[in-house]
């Protein structure tokens, strides 16, 4: 048998991606027993200084969402949500959203100035910022503008990753800012601060006090790793469960202040037009939402018979506390497993068996956080904010089941 | 950092952990390593401007001054008068906000015209921010609030004109934080 075949080799796993490697591929014979497979014939390859994926898996990729005409990096790239298992996205494949493109800092250069109503105005290199005390936490990112296509009358024709996937879930590694903050000294009466990027845009949001005071950090490390530069190398400001803009990449200012500054990206865009023509203002934290990756749009169910079906769900207001199923379009509902661990404000994957009998069926998730907020049905949720609100969709997703087993995004 | 101060951390550690639980739920201890920020330093950086106008610069232009500099430098991405395409329309749009297709620009949507003099000065054109001087940063202000039948064709933007500008929309916008 020619070894080149060998690679087509058709994966037992439940579902057939229809972008994936083995789908629309000859089907070619596996390596059953008794022959002994090519790999135990020869030594193998050395050690790489940094490992990539198999070459097998090279079209789990992010996906591009165009730039501006005539500008490079002012665009995103989402995370393939449909291929990855677990709460933890790999680095390589977290989302991206830039504003100007990613720019290239060198750390011995990089500056963070803390000024404004503070008793000290101090600056920071990052080699000092990796001297303080380093606190770890896993969470979610997620694009405000995640999800937007379900805002449009019809259903996307695009994959889980296409449509959902400017979310992604990291452990972040940083320094806890109100320890910055008490160093430089607040002053009576300021209650938020200017947070600004050190990219071509001078991305800037302004953020409240009491959220600098509570869980925001500076991330240094993403992953075990220092931050992706298109993560904010060498330091983001990361704030836990909010709209991910604000988490302000390549932070080099922070100004505290006594109001909002009304940046671009604060009122022209991230404020969320309402069906009546008002715009909501600083939305922050991202809904109580969920998703099944597995089956969803695009990939086919070879067959009747027991499935596991796969899916991630998150709230920027606290825990996941429940997700719940439903394979016949919301009539009955059923309690999905949560996998440990299940953290606040970070990705939780849930996983239930599923017996198909290869009839038509429409699959749903609908998630419940700890502050008791339910994840609301599409139909629902565009009755109380329209089709205009562009940013923090969040309603339930369905996914068609034909009796071919191709699945396809519906409103249903 | 000096071996006295290494006792001292040393000490607050130790008195932590006889503490017991006081340690690992209280304050963290910081190396407080922030360098002193001089004036003129702050200033060079000091970029952004607030809606009551804090950080505007002296200087000023006017809505001709700033179709010069507009023709120069933004037409090639935001169209002629602001029209759009390629890129972002910046004109126009008024009455839309509530209907099936809402047409967001300066003049139907941006709730404080301090932002456009912050925003042009730190991020356009797009291909060279910080390449206009301030007065031009005005002018291409008072040019685009002008084309939105904001101001007058006379009116000079400057550091007390430009806080004072009311924008259409400033009264549609409801802020959410930290109500919900």
């Amino acid at each position: 048998m020619n070894p080149s075949r060998r690679r087509f080799i058709t994966r037992s796993v439940g579902f057939l991606a229809a972008a994936g490697a083995a789908a629309g591929a000859t089907r070619a014979e596996a390596t059953d027993p008794p022959d002994v497979p090519l790999s135990m014939k020869t030594p193998g390859a050395g050690m790489s200084a940094y490992g990539s994926p198999a070459r097998y898996e090279g079209k789990v990729t992010r996906e591009f969402i165009r730039s501006q005409p005539g500008t490079t990096g002012s665009g995103a790239s989402r995370t393939p949500l449909e291929s990855l298992e677990g709460m933890i996205t790999p680095s390589g494949l977290h989302f991206e959203r830039h504003h100007s493109g990613v720019p290239d800092i060198d750390p011995q250069t990089h500056r963070l100035l803390i000024h404004g109503l503070v008793k000290r105005s101090l600056i920071f290199s990052v080699a000092d910022l990796l001297r303080y005390p380093l606190v770890s936490r896993i969470h979610f990112l997620e694009c405000s503008g995640n999800s937007q296509l379900l805002y449009q009358p019809t259903p996307p024709n695009l994959t889980a990753g296409e449509t959902h996937g400017l979310v992604s879930c990291s452990e972040w590694t940083g320094v806890p800012l109100r320890l910055l903050l008490g160093e430089a000294g607040v002053e009576p009466g300021a209650s938020w601060i200017l947070a600004e990027g050190a990219d071509a845009a001078a991305m800037s949001r302004s953020i409240p006090m009491a959220k600098a005071m509570d869980d925001a950090i500076l991330a240094l490390f993403q992953n075990g790793e220092r931050l992706r530069p298109e993560n904010g190398y060498p330091v983001r400001l990361f704030l836990p469960g909010w709209e991910g803009n604000m988490s302000v990449k390549w932070l080099r200012r922070l100004k505290v202040v006594s109001a909002p500054v009304m940046t671009k990206d604060e009122t022209s865009r991230y404020t969320d037009l309402q069906a009546d023509g008002t715009s909501l203002m600083f939305t922050y934290p991202m809904g109580v939402k969920s998703l099944i990756t597995r089956p969803s749009h695009g990939m086919t169910v070879p067959g009747a018979g027991l499935h596991q079906i796969s899916g991630i769900a998150w709230s920027g207001n606290g825990t996941i506390r429940t997700v719940e199923v439903s394979t016949d379009g919301a009539k009955t509902w059923t309690k999905a497993p949560l996998v440990a661990p299940v953290l606040p404000r970070a990705l939780t994957r849930f996983r239930l068996p599923w017996k198909w009998d290869g009839t038509a069926a429409v699959l749903k998730s609908r998630a419940t956080d700890d502050t008791g907020a339910v994840q609301p049905e599409r139909d629902r949720f565009i009755a109380e904010h329209g089709n205009n609100a562009t940013f923090h969709f969040h309603g339930i997703q369905a996914w068609s089941v034909a009796a071919s087993g191709e699945v396809k995004h519906v409103y249903a | 950092m000096s071996t006295r101060d290494l006792v001292g951390v040393a000490l607050v550690l130790a008195l932590g952990g006889c503490a017991g639980t006081q340690m690992s739920s209280g304050a963290i201890e910081s190396p407080n390593l922030g360098r002193a920020a001089t004036l003129a330093q702050i200033a060079g950086w000091d970029v952004s401007v607030g809606p009551d106008g804090a950080g505007l610069p002296p200087g000023g232009g006017t809505p001709a001054a700033g179709a010069v500099v507009y023709v120069q430098k933004c037409q090639a991405c935001h169209g002629v008068k602001g029209a759009g395409q390629p890129n972002d329309r910046l004109v126009g749009g008024q009455g839309t906000l509530a209907s099936k297709a809402p047409v967001r620009t300066i003049g139907s949507y941006w709730p404080y015209a301090t932002t456009i003099f912050d925003y042009v000065r730190r991020a356009m054109p797009y291909l060279q921010p910080h390449s206009l001087t301030d007065d031009e940063v005005y002018a291409v202000t008072a040019y685009l609030l002008h084309l939105n039948g904001i101001i007058g064709e006379n009116d000079e933007m400057t550091a007390r004109t430009l806080p004072r500008v009311k924008m259409p929309n400033a009264s549609n916008f409801i802020v959410v934080y930290p109500s919900r």
